[in-house]
């Protein structure tokens, strides 16, 4: 028998298997197509203080082994994202469900926590602040020390539930960053989101997205996410969860080894949405192919001997 | 639909459908479309189907007319086929650019009803759009093509209908919101709560 549990700052999860916010909505529409419950938990759709459009599309670019993502945080809002879509979530998720929050300055990013706070569902806050979609969408917080040490604390300071900071992967020092974040209380490290990039249209000469630019995901940006995650690790004595191009059980493993408690899955989830479920069902016999008995003795292996 | 060698799925219409299979016809216009001519007979493919909304028939009227252009004729087939079933008389306005490019249209005559075809350079059928061709009663219309046909559609229609829209996705089933619009009624993922809208929600 392979044990899969992990403990991420103090909740236990099943395995380590977490679909990444923006990957899965609110979760109840996934639950049409599989039994959610059998995820460590999932990260809901990044929540904002006001309801959100988003940017105009398209919206969408595909890339070699990836894909181009300029949604702009759409998403109903704080008080809908209570009323409407948690209770719709409680009636297929029966396990605390991971909050991702955005914000456009330092007091929204604590109010809409000090909302969210409350749901007795809600189990961790992933605070985002690496958006690299929306105009001031939270990456210029992640892409510096000091702005995203404000917003931990601000967080922080409305909350009981454990706090992971999700940044950004454009920055040059991405180490100095999670220990800013760390110094300033969060119980964790969420990384990466997506790198910023652009297509350009043949025929009309123009960015394919109407945004101009869009955050970069899928397969082809695990080596960076695993770079990252490894460089975190080391810097930081807080758990990390890693993400980034994983679309597979032997990706999450890497992952693990470079150093995360628990591991994100999300543009594979829109190529496959039984992805999550495929990867956790592929676990056990990827374990034992490796001679793990035990998930949790692997975190940060990589970096031993 | 996967395609080796592709990260996202490619988006196709469904023509018709039975117990047995799909049947879907694609316009040659990128490298997944064109990857997809080399499909061999007998292949298994890896499909997600059954994904957003259709054309609802129950909303249709009597005299439905159905309106496709060019890519967009395809699901307007299967659609014409269902209204016959449920005992309804449509006709079908089919457009293309060119002879050249007119497919189908031996199909909707074989389903016995009204069909015209128009090209924009004349070169077969009525010379024109779409819009030129429609019906001189109808009480309801449904429509798919491209963008700008569908606003003249909108337009041009003297009652109420519903339009197929088309949009760059990303999943296909409503996770990513990579195809939201906004409606009369709120935001809308077209590759979920559509692709067809109702005329009446529609904010152009």
């Amino acid at each position: 028998m392979v044990d899969l549990r992990v403990n991420l700052a103090g909740i236990e999860l099943d395995n380590p298997v977490i679909p990444a916010s923006g990957t899965f909505g609110y979760g109840y529409e996934f639950a049409q197509l599989y039994d959610i419950n059998c995820l460590g938990t999932f990260s809901f759709k990044g929540t904002t203080k006001e309801p959100r459009f988003g940017n105009p599309t398209p919206r969408i670019a595909e890339c070699p082994a990836g894909m181009l993502n300029a949604v702009g945080l759409q998403n109903p809002g704080v008080d809908k994202v209570l009323s409407e879509e948690l209770p719709k979530l409680k009636a297929c998720f029966h396990k605390p469900v991971m909050a991702n929050v955005s914000g456009f300055s330092v007091e929204e990013y604590a109010y809409t926590c000090a909302q969210l706070d409350k749901a007795e569902q809600v189990g961790w806050l992933e605070v985002n602040i690496s958006c690299p979609n929306v105009h001031n969408g939270g990456m210029s917080f992640g892409v510096c020390a000091e702005a995203a040490a404000e917003v931990t604390k601000a967080v922080k300071a409305v909350t009981t539930k454990p706090v992971f900071m999700k940044l950004s992967p454009n920055v040059t020092d991405i180490a100095g960053i999670a220990k800013a974040c760390q110094d300033a209380g969060a119980d964790g490290i969420s990384l990466i989101n997506t790198l910023l990039g652009m297509r350009i249209d043949l025929k009309s000469r123009r960015p394919l997205l109407a945004n101009g630019t869009g955050g970069f995901s899928g397969s082809a940006i695990l080596p960076v996410a695993l770079r990252m995650v490894y460089q975190v690790y080391e810097a930081v004595d807080i758990p990390v969860i890693g993400m980034g191009g994983v679309s597979s059980a032997e990706d999450v493993v890497e992952m693990m080894l470079a150093g995360a408690t628990a591991v994100e899955v999300g543009a594979a989830n829109l190529v496959d949405p039984f992805a999550c479920k495929e990867i956790i069902d592929q676990l056990p016999q990827v374990m034992v192919k490796y001679g793990i008995t035990n998930l949790k003795e692997i975190i940060g292996g990589a970096h031993h001997g | 639909m996967y395609l080796d060698g592709f990260f996202l799925r490619r988006p196709i219409s469904v023509c018709d459908w039975d117990s047995r299979g799909l049947t879907i016809i694609y316009k040659v216009v990128g490298k997944g479309t064109a990857a997809m001519r080399a499909m061999q007979p007998g292949q298994e493919l890896d499909v997600l189907s059954g994904l957003g909304n259709g054309f609802d028939v129950t909303k249709c009227g009597q005299r439905t007319v159905v309106i496709g252009g060019g890519a967009g004729v395809p699901p307007m087939y299967g659609l014409a086929k269902r209204l016959l079933a449920a005992g309804k008389a449509p006709s079908a306005v089919l457009g293309f650019n060119t002879e050249s490019e007119i497919f189908y249209e031996d199909q909707f005559r074989k389903l016995g009803i009204e069909t015209v075809v128009t090209t924009v350079d004349g070169s077969y059928g009525q010379k024109g759009f779409v819009t030129d061709a429609l019906p001189e009663t109808y009480d309801y219309f449904c429509a798919c093509g491209p963008l700008p046909m569908l606003k003249a559609v909108y337009n041009a229609s003297s009652t109420s209908g519903l339009l197929s829209f088309e949009e760059r996705m990303g999943c296909g089933f409503g996770a990513c919101m990579g195809c939201s619009c906004k409606t009369k009624y709120g935001s809308k993922r077209i590759c979920k709560d559509g692709p067809v809208l109702e005329k009446g929600e529609i904010i152009w």
